[in-house]
């Protein structure tokens, strides 16, 4: 008998996905070669191992993708609202009947763990396809006048931290409202939206209402400039949001944005400890803390820090980092270099300032990109790890006395996209979340999603709405 | 797979385990670190808490059970419970997924942790002799298979069992004090465990009065938890089964647990296993959390045992993966863990042939008792 | 026996709940349709916007934190109290918009009518924007809307008192406080309008009116890191680029120059300008069973 419970590998088979050598832009209906003929690798980033080859758009091609979105706009705009969703039901169905190969793609590519992929990312995206499928017949009905009209052609520019997902974010409501996409994958995530693309072909979509794009980017840039486009959509960095709207302005283009976030997870002294502890570990160590609504600030209630820290402390000793296709693993790889490199920069920066820095014993694997869970301690407003976003598993540990100081410290940031609130006292949960200047809002739990929830935040943190009746404005003329 | 160990708080394996509460010593940081932590639980709980005036308690907590009041205030000053956060994390760690090599622990570790039970009016001193048989040696066609913890029987069987198991290692565990409803005066309850503990069982499972518990009269129930641990005396550990599924709310079963640990108990218990609801995997990391925090302060460990409603191997694994990743590797052992069931033996033994031979086995392939 | 000589009114700013004069000291001429004399009005700088930002932002707390009910309440008073000076303003559009009496008349009315219109708005807005959302999942799911904060207000240059009141009176009626710089050469109806908001309970800095080059005004807003969002009714095309620009150094929430219905803003408005000037705040809750009598592996 072993001396402790050691969890042997259970690795899920990476043969349910076959990875193709290369793929092409997805336009019009066909995968192509760039025009210039360009191509980047996409690489596995919990090995390095190169998974495919891709296809780097240049502006020819994102003029040639926006032609067939609006060629194709005509006719799918007109189509009764019942035969899009139909079409939206199928993808729908079909990503649920795929999830199991999209789930392991996804891992593949992004380096999250499968657990998170398999129980959250999947369930989410098609959950979405269906949401919004049911949106295109009953338009009259959202709110927004009698027969509100979609926009045209929507450029979509989406993140790496979870490709798939708002991949349907922004497909779906603009499908169902009757818009044609091009979309826009990150660079180090293009492979699930090249296998969506094979989902709209099986799904007898009409060929270019989707179109994937992929490149870096100047792919993207050109998508938003290009002034064939009616709507752009864009989740990503605040720094890059803050471009886009400048190129936007002064154009008819209609523009919602994602952005980045601060969020501040408020621990009061009656809070249910065990479960805060799983929502702190939840709120910045879920995808590795690449999350934009992470709760990557833990304000807590200076009576209760010691308590809360050890408890916490503890928990992180059984966080299991490594193989992200291991059933097992809680923390995968990080997503890129570019991305381990500035994490790291700015958790040394988070030492250099006198923070107390602190990670559990933890073996990182010797090739890929990986980054401990870390806290830093004795943390206040002036350091940098707890006004900057770091995009990465960093959690930093303020304290405060009072509620007001809590709220004060908690909206003492240019972002404002989400925050945590913990107490048993549901009259503390109402009177903070009304003060709190974010768009989302978790009283006792955090980093819940849901098709039906509108998702998106105030202040820096970007504008619009996705998700619910409220993500349907995003791509209405109203 | 490389799993994360903490630097600073690392499980413990110092022995922190008192047989009874009348033996225990206290407190015995066995770090400064500990100690430190040690401290900091005990800050928190100091509001709570006056200085003890009467004889120093084991658990230093001795002044919360002084009157019903200090009681409640101590046990209604517990953190709560978040429903939808507690069952969520059971449910996660759920999705764990044990193969080979670990599955074939697993299985030997929850074989080594049955209580092995049978609690039913037509149980006879045959049938408990042929559970005997089944606790020492579960599979006759495998020696290496290991033998449960124990047998559960009611008082008046306890002679067969001991004689059953005699000599084996395997425990005798009885039920009392009025199981299941526990609705008697103390002064049977108290009958019923020396009758128990005289025919020679090793182990008392009680039930508290969910009655005095829900009408918050938690001294009584104190009381009553004291008295049958002193009816056990040093002979027999003592299990407290709180009934889980009469107590209704998590609140409810944290406070039991901290209720039945201050009074001595060596074992928290879920259920009788004769109600609708019994051990649940969020009631039993509700009592696992209850555990590790009792022995953060305390410095005493108590065993937990969910009971009722475990009937596959499957499932028993996951309750041994909530004890290792909330009380941690200490509580993986049959001294500190029990399952309270029946029909799962025979799942074990089932997956255990099938691990080792590559196929799946059969019902006939195992004995029903 | 002379005709009396009639007294002028000093037009001054509205900041605050006072009624400053331009900190630069400066005055412009204001004149009719036919560009007679009408009044000097202030030139407002930099540092008046500035200023106008901080008493909007000390503001927003408690007016964004009042009740709907009381929001209501008091944009309705600013209704009843235009009402008994309705005449004032009717001199006022005709002079400064060069309409008839009975044309001016009119705009005076609907715009008494659109506070009305609003002051019913403050208290349903949210029940026609939020609502339950129905998670899979054991959570009490709700969104509401929220006011922005401090929006910065570019009044129609053409339609000086109802446009003004057309896009001013749905800013505040979500709890946002503005800051609104009046048509640059119809400025007099806003400037008496800061005197009607004065003494209608609405508290101070909750509108702020400046008047002078609209350009000029609007650039310190647009560029403003503590304003929230701007609406660039009164701003040509080239303006309203430079200021989206400039606002995207904060992501400010723009409301880009809208087409007006009937060109003179005579039709009823929608929600638009509320929403556009609203935040959604969606809050989780577990809910979850009573007790602890569910989930089995």
């Amino acid at each position: 008998m072993a001396p402790v419970f050691e969890y042997a590998p259970a690795p899920e088979s990476r043969a349910v996905v076959d990875i193709a050598p290369s793929y092409g832009l997805f336009i019009d209906g066909e995968f192509a070669e760039a025009a210039d003929g360009k191509v980047f690798k996409t690489v596995s980033p919990s090995t390095e191992e190169v998974l495919s080859e891709v296809a780097e758009a240049g502006e020819a091609d994102v003029d040639r993708a926006v032609g067939a979105a609006r060629k194709a706009f005509e006719k799918w705009s007109a189509l009764p609202g019942a035969e899009r969703a139909k079409y939206l039901f199928r993808i729908a169905r079909i990503i649920q009947e795929r999830s199991r190969e999209l789930a392991v793609l996804e891992t593949l590519d992004n380096g999250k763990p499968i657990r998170e992929t398999r129980d959250a990312d999947l369930p989410l995206v098609a959950a979405h396809f269906f949401y919004y499928a049911g949106w295109a017949d009953k338009l009259d009905h959202a709110g927004y006048g009698a027969n509100p009209r979609p926009l045209g052609v929507a450029g979509q520019v989406i993140p790496w931290n979870f490709p798939l997902l708002m991949l349907a974010w922004k497909i779906a409501p603009a499908l169902a409202t009757g818009n044609t996409v091009v979309l826009k994958p990150a660079e180090t995530t293009p492979l699930s939206a090249l296998f969506f693309a094979d989902i709209c072909r099986q799904a007898g979509l009409p060929k270019g209402v989707v179109n994937i794009v992929t490149g870096d980017g100047r792919a993207g840039a050109a998508l938003i400039a290009h002034p064939d486009v009616n709507k752009v959509a864009f989740t990503g960095s605040t720094a890059v949001g803050k471009e886009i709207a400048r190129t936007v302005a002064g154009t008819r283009k209609k523009l919602t944005l994602e952005l980045g976030g601060k969020g501040a997870n408020i621990v009061f002294d009656d809070a249910p400890i065990d479960q805060a502890v799983e929502g702190i570990v939840s709120g910045i160590f879920f995808n590795q803390g690449q999350v934009c609504c992470a709760g990557s600030r833990l304000l807590v209630q200076e009576s209760v820090h010691d308590e809360l820290l050890d408890s916490l402390k503890r928990r992180l000793g059984t966080l299991r980092l490594g193989d992200p296709l291991d059933k097992n693993t809680d923390i995968g790889a990080i997503n890129s270099a570019e991305q381990l490199a500035r994490i790291t920069a700015l958790a040394d920066q988070g030492e250099a300032e006198g923070a107390e820095r602190w990670s559990p014993a933890c073996e990182l694997p010797s090739s890929g990109y990986w980054f401990a869970p870390t806290l830093f301690t004795n943390v206040t407003q002036a350091h940098t790890v707890a006004r900057d976003e770091i995009f990465g598993p960093v959690l930093s540990v303020l304290t405060f006395r009072t509620p007001d100081e809590a709220v004060a410290k908690a909206n003492n940031t240019p972002y404002g996209l989400s925050a945590g609130i913990w107490t048993e006292k549901g009259s503390r949960i109402l009177s903070v979340a009304n003060k709190l200047r974010a768009g989302v809002i978790w009283s006792n739990t955090f980093n819940k999603f849901d098709p039906t929830s509108p998702f998106g935040g105030y202040k820096e943190s970007g504008f619009g709405r996705e998700g619910g009746r409220h993500g349907l404005e995003a791509y209405l003329d109203v | 797979m490389l799993p994360i160990v903490p630097d600073t708080l690392g499980p413990t394996t110092d022995a922190l385990r008192p047989t009874t509460a009348g033996t225990l010593t206290g407190s015995v940081p066995a770090t400064n670190e500990r100690a430190g932590l040690y401290s900091r639980y005990a800050r928190r709980y100091a509001r709570l808490v006056t200085m003890p005036t009467t004889a120093p308690a084991a658990h230093g907590l001795a002044d919360v059970t002084a009157s019903d009041s200090t009681l409640r205030r101590f046990l209604h000053g517990l953190p709560g419970v978040d429903t939808v956060g507690l069952e969520a994390r059971a449910a996660s760690l759920g999705t764990r997924s044990i193969k080979t090599t670990a599955k074939a622990y697993a299985l030997d570790l929850a074989i080594s942790m049955v209580d092995l039970t049978t609690l039913e009016g037509a149980d006879t001193p045959g049938k408990v002799r042929a559970l005997g048989a089944k606790a020492v040696r579960p599979d006759p066609t495998d020696r290496t298979a290991p033998a449960t913890a124990a047998v559960c029987v009611y008082p008046d069987m306890v002679p067969a069992a001991k004689a059953a198991v005699a000599g084996s290692g395997v425990k005798v565990a009885s039920v009392a004090t009025a199981f299941p409803a526990g609705r008697a005066s103390l002064a049977v309850k108290l009958a019923d465990v020396r009758e128990a503990v005289e025919a020679g069982a090793d182990e008392v499972d009680m039930v508290i009065d969910r009655g005095a518990f829900l009408a918050g009269h938690y001294l009584k129930v104190y009381d009553e938890i004291t008295a049958v641990r002193e009816a056990c005396g040093t002979a027999a550990r003592l299990k407290v089964i709180f009934e889980t599924g009469e107590l209704s709310t998590y609140d409810n079963i944290r406070r039991a647990s901290w209720l039945g640990m201050l009074a001595g108990a060596d074992f928290i218990k879920t259920s009788t296993g004769k109600v609708a609801v019994n051990a649940t995997p969020a009631n039993t990391l509700l009592m696992l959390e209850a555990v590790r925090d009792f022995r953060a302060q305390t410095g005493v460990q108590v065993g937990v045992k969910p009971a009722g409603g475990i009937r596959t191997a499957k499932d028993a694994i996951k309750f041994l993966v909530l004890v290792n990743e909330t009380a941690g590797e200490d509580w993986l052992d049959n001294h500190w863990f029990r399952f309270g069931a029946s029909s799962l033996l025979n799942d074990l033994l089932m997956q255990r042939q099938k691990l080792a031979t590559g196929r799946y086995s059969g019902p006939d392939y195992v004995t029903v008792d | 026996m002379s005709e009396r000589l009639s007294v002028f009114k000093t037009y001054k700013l509205y900041v605050g709940g006072k009624f400053p004069r331009s900190e630069s000291g400066r005055v412009y001429e204001v004149t009719d349709a036919k560009g007679k004399w009408l009044a000097n009005a202030p030139l407002s700088s930099r540092k008046d916007a500035r200023d106008a930002v901080v008493a909007a932002r000390k503001a927003f707390g408690g007016w964004s934190g009042a009740t709907a009910y009381n929001r209501g309440q008091i944009l309705y008073r600013v209704a009843e109290m235009l009402e008994g000076r309705r005449e004032q303003y009717v001199a006022e559009v005709a002079g400064a918009e060069g309409l008839s009496k009975s044309k001016a008349a009119a705009q005076v009315d609907a715009a008494i009518d659109r506070w009305v219109w609003y002051a019913g708005w403050t208290d349903k807005i949210a029940q026609v924007t939020g609502g339950g959302n129905p998670v899979a999942g054991p959570y009490f799911n709700l969104s509401s809307p929220e006011p922005t904060g401090v929006v910065a207000v570019l009044a129609p240059q053409d339609s000086s008192f109802l446009g003004l009141v057309s896009v001013v009176a749905p800013v505040i009626a979500t709890g946002n406080t503005a800051v609104v710089v009046a048509s640059e050469r119809h400025p007099l109806p806003a400037l008496s309008l800061g005197e009607v908001l004065a003494t209608s309970d609405l508290p101070g800095g909750v509108v702020n009116i400046l008047s002078g080059r609209t350009a000029e005004i609007a650039a310190p807003l647009a560029a403003h890191q503590d304003v929230n969002a701007i609406d660039l009714a009164g701003a040509g095309e080239e303006l309203a680029k430079e200021l989206e620009t400039a606002a995207a150094d904060n992501l400010k929430r723009v409301l880009r120059p809208q087409p007006v219905d009937g060109a003179d803003w005579s039709a009823t408005p929608g929600t638009e300008r509320m929403t556009a000037f609203l935040e959604t705040k969606t809050v989780w809750h577990p809910t979850g069973a009573l007790g602890a009598s569910g989930s089995s592996y």
